[in-house]
């Protein structure tokens, strides 16, 4: 039985230390409230996959306790292991097999009468755009075919919490942005999903909490509203009708000139953007357009991996 | 998992082993049948009308239960060391390390797959020899109990040769350097009463030589073993050897980091 109010993931002071005496994870502590859509950021080498891998029991932890939906991984790993879905980083399926038999395979594992796995396959497959390759050999399928696969094999035994590893990695815009919906619409129907991803964009349109984690220590965990007030300054790129020769100055605005007709303005969040505007108006210098240089996570995420980088530089021997 | 769930991932596991070698049959049920049928020609025919007798029984009808156990030896062993091995190598066994199905259960459905492959080569091995010696049926218990045994002992054997291997030359390494000296040392081809004493008492460290004989002696009523202790031997080397994978696959060796 599980309770509403016990979170779909809690990680009590869990720590990882490999055979080569690498510390992967020093003790970190994270809940996921049922039902979030949460994400898991961090450089490589973090930490990221390590806690995906005790959470699915690929990876042995050293010390620590964690449970999903209230099951221990370890004491009752039959019900917590029945609570989760897990789409790994890279491919892991019999390339030598199709579609329809990896699925149905893969609900065996859990107990779900082929009769069942069949109907949940077609659903799944339908969904993701396989059915028509479901007996393709999947080594004949494109990447962005293997990965919605690998989420389909997920879903099978219909898990409460979806654990994804980079899962739009190599994808096209167009079929990210698909596999964005579909994300969405699980996670509406119930399903708590935790997303660790490399396109912070990704990150910052799926995702209602965060957690940063960096040389296996949380360094951030809050909802993503709360982080992005916290960025203060703002890069944008201005593409400029004049032919430039030196780069503008304007007082409290550090300007970069990035080739003749754009240049890189640092605003803070307690300046207007106006008198910018007005002061190169003034230099007869017109802007034409205006974008963010990067999106306004990323920013955050470089100042905060750079920050602890900093603080934590006696640690990097772990590396 | 209840016991109905259990069953169905052992029935999965099962069914997946059977449908990989069978996809893949050019491979896994030709070559061994051929090399079986040369066997026969070239020991049993050829060289065996020279031979004579061996043990009071013509050459080719001594030479038979042996190879028919050669063949459930190889390929119960080749079986689960290369589907198993196959798996940790395109991680696909991750499949099943991520999903409630207990670490016995897995043992079972590669050890019952690899069984499954066994016995279907002995049986079309068996087939064939029908063409080349004649048989009677001295005892059915014995010679189905000892072809049982020997194929789950086997396969047992794979399996932990799969979990330790970390590459290709692994899997080949045991098959070449320890399986086939077992098997051609082991009374196969040969009575152990030939032998000098201290080649027989060697002879008796060998489990082949159990099954061998224990098998002949199923079929054409000799044998250089005592059969009760020749079922006593597979079996504990069986019991050992199951408690030995189960311990490796509880402790997630060579498979999770």
């Amino acid at each position: 039985m599980t309770s509403s109010k016990q979170p779909a993931l809690s990680i009590k002071n869990l720590t990882k230390v490999y055979d080569d005496s690498f510390k992967a994870l020093k003790g970190i502590d994270l809940d996921v409230a049922q039902g979030d859509f949460f994400a898991l950021l961090g450089p490589n080498g973090a930490g990221k996959s390590t806690t995906i891998g005790i959470i699915c029991s690929l990876v042995r932890k050293t010390s620590g306790a964690v449970t999903i939906f209230g099951h221990d991984v370890d004491e009752d790993f039959s019900t917590a292991k029945q609570f989760v879905g897990v789409v790994p980083q890279e491919f892991n399926f019999n390339q030598f097999e199709k579609p329809i038999d990896i699925l149905v395979a893969q609900a065996g594992y859990f107990g779900i009468k082929a009769d069942v796995a069949l109907q949940r396959a077609e659903k799944y497959l339908k969904q993701l755009g396989l059915w028509e390759r479901r007996s393709d050999l999947s080594r004949n399928l494109s990447g962005g075919m293997k990965r919605r696969l690998m989420i389909a094999r997920a879903l099978i035994h219909e898990p409460k919490l979806l654990v994804l590893d980079e899962p739009t990695a190599g994808v096209d815009i167009e079929l990210r942005r698909s596999m964005w919906e579909f994300l969405q619409e699980i996670n509406k129907q119930g399903t708590t999903i935790i997303l660790t991803t490399h396109y912070l964009e990704e990150a910052e349109s799926l995702c209602r909490n965060i957690a940063i984690i960096d040389h296996g220590a949380i360094v951030q965990n809050t909802s993503m509203k709360a982080l992005l007030k916290e960025l203060n300054r703002e890069t944008f790129v201005l593409d400029i009708r004049e032919d430039l020769q030196v780069c503008p100055v304007v007082t409290d605005y550090p300007i970069t000139l990035v080739e003749n007709h754009s240049i890189e303005v640092e605003v803070l969040k307690t300046q207007s953007i106006n008198r910018l505007f007005a002061s190169l108006s003034e230099q007869d210098i017109h802007v034409i357009s205006m974008r963010n240089k990067t999106n306004r996570l990323e920013e955050l995420f470089f100042d905060m991996v750079e920050k602890n980088l900093i603080e934590g530089d006696g640690e990097k021997s772990d590396e | 998992m209840n016991s109905h769930q259990k069953w169905v991932a052992f029935d999965t596991i099962l069914r997946r082993e059977i449908r990989r070698f069978m996809r893949i049959w050019p491979q896994t049920l030709l070559p061994p049948v051929i090399t079986i049928v040369l066997y026969f020609v070239i020991f049993g025919q050829l060289i065996g009308s020279r031979i004579g007798t061996m043990s009071g029984l013509p050459y080719i009808q001594f030479v038979a239960p042996g190879l028919i156990m050669m063949s459930v030896i190889t390929n119960s062993y080749s079986n689960v060391v290369s589907s198993f091995f196959g798996s940790k190598f395109q991680r696909n066994i991750e499949e099943l390390l991520v999903s409630p199905t207990p670490n016995w259960i897995i043992l079972l459905g590669y050890v019952a797959g690899g069984m499954c492959r066994g016995l279907g080569v002995g049986a079309i091995v068996t087939l064939l020899s029908l063409y080349f010696a004649d048989f009677s049926i001295h005892s059915l218990p014995v010679t189905i109990g000892i072809v049982l045994m020997t194929s789950l002992m086997f396969s047992l054997a794979g399996l932990i040769n799969a979990i330790f291997a970390a590459n290709f030359d692994d899997i080949s390494i045991i098959p070449t350097f320890v399986l086939t000296p077992l098997t051609y040392l082991g009374g196969v081809f040969y009575s152990i009463e030939l032998l000098s004493d201290f080649w027989r008492n060697l002879s008796l460290v060998n489990p082949v030589l159990y099954m061998v004989n224990a098998f002949r002696y199923g079929l054409a009523g000799i044998t250089d073993i005592n059969i009760v202790w020749s079922f006593s031997m597979v079996g504990l080397f069986s019991l050992v050897l199951f408690f030995s994978a189960l311990r490796l696959l509880e402790k997630g060796s060579r498979l999770r980091s």
